[in-house]
């Protein structure tokens, strides 16, 4: 394709920020974040290029009687209208089944589904082009919650489904259903002291990632196309792509551009197969940037869950049993609701021990907004209401609630309710201890000279109040959340290391498809390659399909996973480097036989310290590459019936400790600090799992007390599709969050480490309602928490 | 769209009457969102940053004549002593590049409910200067300016110059309800201003009704009750049955709609907690007792 392309990533070369594992190396892209320079997908750019636009359903179920695109082709500029009878191959996608049309046709399933496409040589043109496509629709009933999808009479939101859960779900509207029976909970919950029954709901969370969707597609002179994009999982977007285009995977070059966030919200595709697909069409390079209001129909959303829980106890505190039913709204479209279905069953118990559990997860079909991966994937949703109901078993058993968690809290070697054994450590109860004795934060810290700091009160700078009503709450929450892609996935990742000299100093390059969202694997891969390879200059090339797939950002999996890959690709580096210094050197000193030889500080040295030869004239001009797969330990799936199996490839345990003050009479609420204590095994970046730990806590935070997707349930549509009126923490909601973590070394992982993005994200939400319901003493059953809910209006 | 930039007031006026379809722009901090979100393509825009004197202020002996266009941020930095209600309403405007950026005209322009300066500017009783080339100048009490949801007293061919605002001759308070602690556009939100000179208190709501009001009754009964007990001469602490009554008269002013934002009955019990937390705030400032705050618990 001739022309220009600008705005993709390049290479980056780190030898200035030095760094092995351990240490708080800086990001490379940080500054040029931070000053506004760095590259954004939607900062891509060609010249011949044209702009691709959606249009998207206006109702939420209804049969598409007829598509009128004249009007908008006639416009001068524009170059294509596409609907679904344009679509040139396979017309679905999808993560885990294919059931998402490209372009809808039949039928809209959901508020926001894409019905049209128009390119045109102008990102204006190309909107009043789309808004001038006449679409009549003939309303079809709804289906938005559990009731209306599995009634007798239920319109099925998938008709003749043949995906291989539809075989074992007891109806056509539930996605996947996964129960798990250990012990027997009815002849336990005889020996229950005290008995709790809980009733809980979780709004629909919104991964509100930076940087909208947006990516370009290049047309090839081969019949390929070369397709820019930020993604979280390049090859998986292959997978589902090509078929699509009908092309073969190869023809499909796919880079990655420059990622703002994405917490989940970018593990289904797209717009790359809508760009794609105009790109093919037209001959022409084709952009496409969603804006924030498309970005709410545009990605899927974390499942809004209700949740219905029983827990039992002995007088002393122990848990006798527990029995729970988890239903999670999948919306329209399946996306990942079957793994979070396995996800909220698996771990539904919470990091506890208890032997006698009766669990239900299922995942529907509904007409609501489809949901997928979000950080803590179904973890979260069950954490919120376990953790309740631990509080409301205290508040029974009249015992202080750190204790009652810390009696039946998890350990090494305690079983899963899977039959799973967690053989790596577990400390639960040390993690609650640690935030327990942190000092309290000072009361009425708003108090000054000048009269009050309502900088520090609930309504910040809204000026609500001066400390009337002000009362405040304390709560605790622990979780378990699993890293890693579980139930027998064949889960690996791939990384190529080069080692060479470049300007007489040995450079090594790596080459992974792994996508940087911000957790920061661009420094922590320069990190390890430079621990095992001794090398100081690292280059990162940028990811894309020429490698091997380094599988998904997400799961916590990336670093125990890409990172695994590099270590052990670097490894196999160093076996060819040592074999050629063998070859060249050997006779020259008696420790070359020596197998215990290390790669430091640019030379090759003995485990004694002493130094053999320098890189440089190891490999003169000899390049060492190795392109490697790595794997975790093989999980299985879980019985469909009993939910017995090793599914799971890791665990990981965070707590919190939330100091909450809570204007009780306008129900508005400051979160004035929360303290989080996690096990991360080992911190290859410490600053990185500070940032990580902090940022997963303020997610969990804004889904206590603001962040929701609005459904109507009369009408299915989104109500508050905008930053005006989807809430995110600002920095004035956001506390101070003292972080303590341990690194009790899992001996099954690279290092020792575990993902560590998502387990503060769990405990973070109910230790905030935790403490809310101690200020108020209200039940508090929904997240987020609203003024309504706290002011009985 | 075509987009105007007249270079002087006048031509603005003479552009706004050739164009009454015409919506003016300053900080667009509004009508930019409106344009984004596809809400509305006004067939010309009419852009008032180059008239320099929209975005001055004078302070007078009796009041502030205030540019339409002085941005929130000179309010709040200069305008402190003379306009404290509105300087307290500006600090709760979305974040600090909005009000680098947006003024009270836009607000007034703008007419919607849930803007936050309007419940200062009814309690301050303040007058919006609007112009026409074809009839001149005039003044419009703020207590008629708001005709209905987004709807304002302005003829076609009229735009905002300024506002002229009595100058704080008592305590004046203002709070806003939200869901976060900034940068959040107000569920609703209440003013208040003392007046000593004439011995009355008015009052503001935004974003509880179809437009700004005030809480007539609330007030009535407040500037009754407190004539009565010579609260204005003797200082004493406001009763709890006198704050408890003006609250249920100000939640009763209200005629909310539910919403994404909250519910009707929220934003009524809502109102009367600010009501009567800014009523106690103001009225202990003007006892002159600085700690009188703490006498709250009493209400």
């Amino acid at each position: 394709m001739a022309g220009t392309t600008t705005g993709i990533p390049r290479d980056v070369t780190q030898g200035l920020t030095q760094g092995g594992i351990g240490e708080s190396t800086l990001r490379p892209d940080g500054t040029l974040k931070v000053t506004g320079e760095f590259a954004y997908s939607s900062d891509m750019w060609h010249d011949e290029m044209l702009w691709g636009q959606t249009l998207r359903s206006t109702v939420a179920h209804a049969e598409i009687v007829s598509i009128d695109t004249s009007e908008a082709l006639a416009m001068s500029g524009v170059y294509a209208v596409l609907t679904a009878d344009d679509l040139p191959a396979a017309k679905n996608y999808g993560l885990e089944f294919r059931d998402t049309p490209v372009l809808a046709y039949g039928k809209v399933r959901h508020h926001g589904e894409p019905v049209a496409l128009v390119a045109a040589d102008h990102p204006e043109t190309a909107r009043r082009a789309a808004a001038k496509i006449k679409v009549e629709y003939k309303e079809l009933p709804l289906i938005t919650d559990e009731a209306s999808a599995t009634a007798p009479d239920a319109v099925l939101v998938h008709e003749g489904r043949d995906d291989k859960h539809s075989k074992h779900v007891p109806h056509p509207n539930i996605v996947h259903r996964q129960p798990i029976v250990r012990g027997n909970a009815d002849e336990a919950a005889k020996r229950a002291d005290v008995i709790v029954k809980g009733e809980y709901t979780f709004g629909m969370q919104d991964q509100a990632f930076l940087g909208p969707e947006s990516g370009l597609a290049v047309p090839a002179e081969d019949g390929g196309i070369d397709l820019y994009v930020a993604t979280q999982w390049l090859h998986a977007d292959r997978e589902q792509i090509a078929p699509c285009l009908g092309l073969p995977e190869d023809k499909v070059r796919m880079t990655m551009a420059g990622v703002g966030g994405a917490f989940g919200g970018r593990e289904d595709i797209s717009m790359q197969i809508l760009a794609s697909i105009l790109a093919l069409r037209t001959g022409k390079p084709v952009k496409m940037v969603y804006n924030r209001y498309e970005s709410f129909f545009g990605h899927v959303h974390r499942h809004p869950a209700k949740l219905y829980y029983e827990h039992g106890a002995t007088k002393d505190g122990k848990i006798t049993h527990m029995k729970c039913k988890i239903v999670l709204d999948g919306g329209a479209y399946a996306s990942s609701t079957v793994s979070v279905v396995g996800n909220a069953s698996s771990l539904s118990v919470g990091p506890y021990d208890i032997n006698d559990v009766e669990i239900e997860a299922i995942g529907l079909y509904t007409n609501n907004p489809p949901c997928g991966a979000m950080r803590g994937f179904g973890a979260v949703q069950a954490c919120f209401a376990y953790e309740a109901q631990m509080d409301k078993l205290a508040a029974a058993l009249d015992m202080d609630p750190v204790e009652l968690r810390q009696i039946n809290a998890m350990e090494q070697g305690t079983l899963m309710p899977t039959g799973q054994v967690v053989d790596s450590p577990a400390p639960v109860a040390e993690l609650l201890r640690r935030v327990k004795a942190r000092p309290m934060p000072p009361e009425r810290q708003w108090e000054s000279s000048e009269g009050a700091d309502v900088r520090a009160l609930p309504g910040g700078l809204s000026n609500t109040t001066h400390g009337e009503g002000v009362v405040r709450g304390v709560g605790y929450a622990v979780g378990i959340k699993n890293v890693g892609f579980s139930e027998g996935f064949d889960d690996y990742s791939t990384a190529k290391i080069r080692l060479e000299v470049i300007n007489g100093e040995a450079v090594a390059t790596v080459h992974t498809a792994m996508a940087e969202v911000g957790q920061g694997g661009v420094t922590v891969h320069a990190q390890i390659a430079r621990t095992e390879l001794g090398v100081q200059q690292v280059t990162i090339h940028p990811a894309d399909t020429q490698v091997g797939s380094a599988g998904s950002t997400s799961a916590g999996r990336q670093t125990y996973m890409t990172g695994g890959a590099i270590k052990n690709s670097c490894e196999l580096v160093r076996e060819k480097v040592l074999e050629i210094g063998r070859r060249k050197f050997g006779s020259y000193h008696p420790a070359w036989a020596n197998a215990e030889l290390l790669l430091e500080g640019g030379k090759v040295v003995t485990d004694g310290g002493e130094v053999l030869a320098s890189l440089v004239d190891v490999l003169e001009d000899e390049a060492v590459e190795i392109e490697e797969e790595f794997r975790h330990r093989p999980t299985e799936a879980f019985d469909l019936r009993t939910g017995q199996g090793n599914g799971h490839v890791q665990y990981a345990f965070a707590a919190h400790r939330a100091v909450v003050e809570v204007d009780t009479e306008l129900g508005l609420v400051k979160v004035v600090e929360l303290a989080c204590a996690q096990d991360v095994g080992k911190a290859l970046n410490p600053l990185s799992v500070i940032g990580q730990i902090q940022g997963g806590t303020t997610q969990g935070l804004g889904v206590a007390v603001m962040e929701e997707i609005i459904v109507d349930p009369k009408t299915a549509k989104v109500r508050n599709p905008s930053f005006t009126d989807y809430l995110l923490p600002t920095i004035l909601d956001t506390p101070t969050i003292p972080v303590e973590y341990l690194e009790l070394a899992d001996p099954n992982a690279p290092y020792g480490l575990r993902g560590i993005g998502e387990a503060p994200t769990l405990s973070s939400t109910p230790a905030v309602l935790a403490a809310i319901r101690n200020a108020t003493g209200l039940e508090l059953t929904k997240t987020p928490v609203r003024p309504e809910h706290l002011t009985g209006t | 769209m075509d987009f105007l930039r007249p270079a002087s007031w006048e031509e603005a006026l003479a552009a706004k009457a050739e164009h009454p379809t015409a919506v003016p722009i300053a900080g667009g901090t509004d009508v930019m969102v409106e344009i984004n979100f596809d809400h509305r393509r006004p067939e010309y825009l009419l852009d008032l940053n180059r008239i320099a004197e929209l975005s001055q202020w004078e302070v007078g002996e009796e009041k502030v004549v205030l540019g339409a266009s002085v941005p929130y941020t000179q309010i709040i930095e200069n305008l402190k002593t003379e306009l404290p209600g509105l300087a307290r309403a500006s600090h709760t405007v979305a974040s600090p590049q909005i009000r680098n950026r947006g003024g009270v005209g836009g607000n007034l322009g703008c007419a919607s409910p849930a803007g936050d300066s309007h419940p200062a500017l009814l309690a301050s009783g303040a007058h919006v200067e609007v112009e026409s080339q074809a009839r001149g100048v005039r003044l419009i009490p703020i207590d008629e300016f708001y005709k209905g949801v987004k709807r304002n007293a302005l003829e076609a061919d009229e735009l905002i110059k300024s506002v002229h605002i009595p100058k704080a001759t008592g305590p004046q308070e203002f709070s806003k309800v939200g869901t976060r602690n900034a940068m959040v556009i107000a569920v609703c939100a209440f003013g208040l201003a003392l007046h000593p000179e004439k011995r009355i208190v008015r009052t503001g709501i935004g974003s509880a009704a179809p437009t700004p009001v005030r809480a007539k009754e609330a007030e009535e009964f407040l500037n009754a009750a407190l004539e009565e007990g010579g609260f204005w001469d003797n200082g004493k602490i406001i009763t709890p049955s006198i704050a408890k009554q003006f609250a249920t008269l100000a939640s009763g002013a209200c005629n909310p709609i539910d919403d994404v934002r909250g519910s009707a009955n929220y934003r009524r019990h809502a109102v009367g907690v600010m009501a009567r937390r800014t009523l106690m705030w103001t009225w202990e400032s003007y006892r002159g007792n600085a700690e009188g705050r703490t006498l709250e618990g009493a209400a």
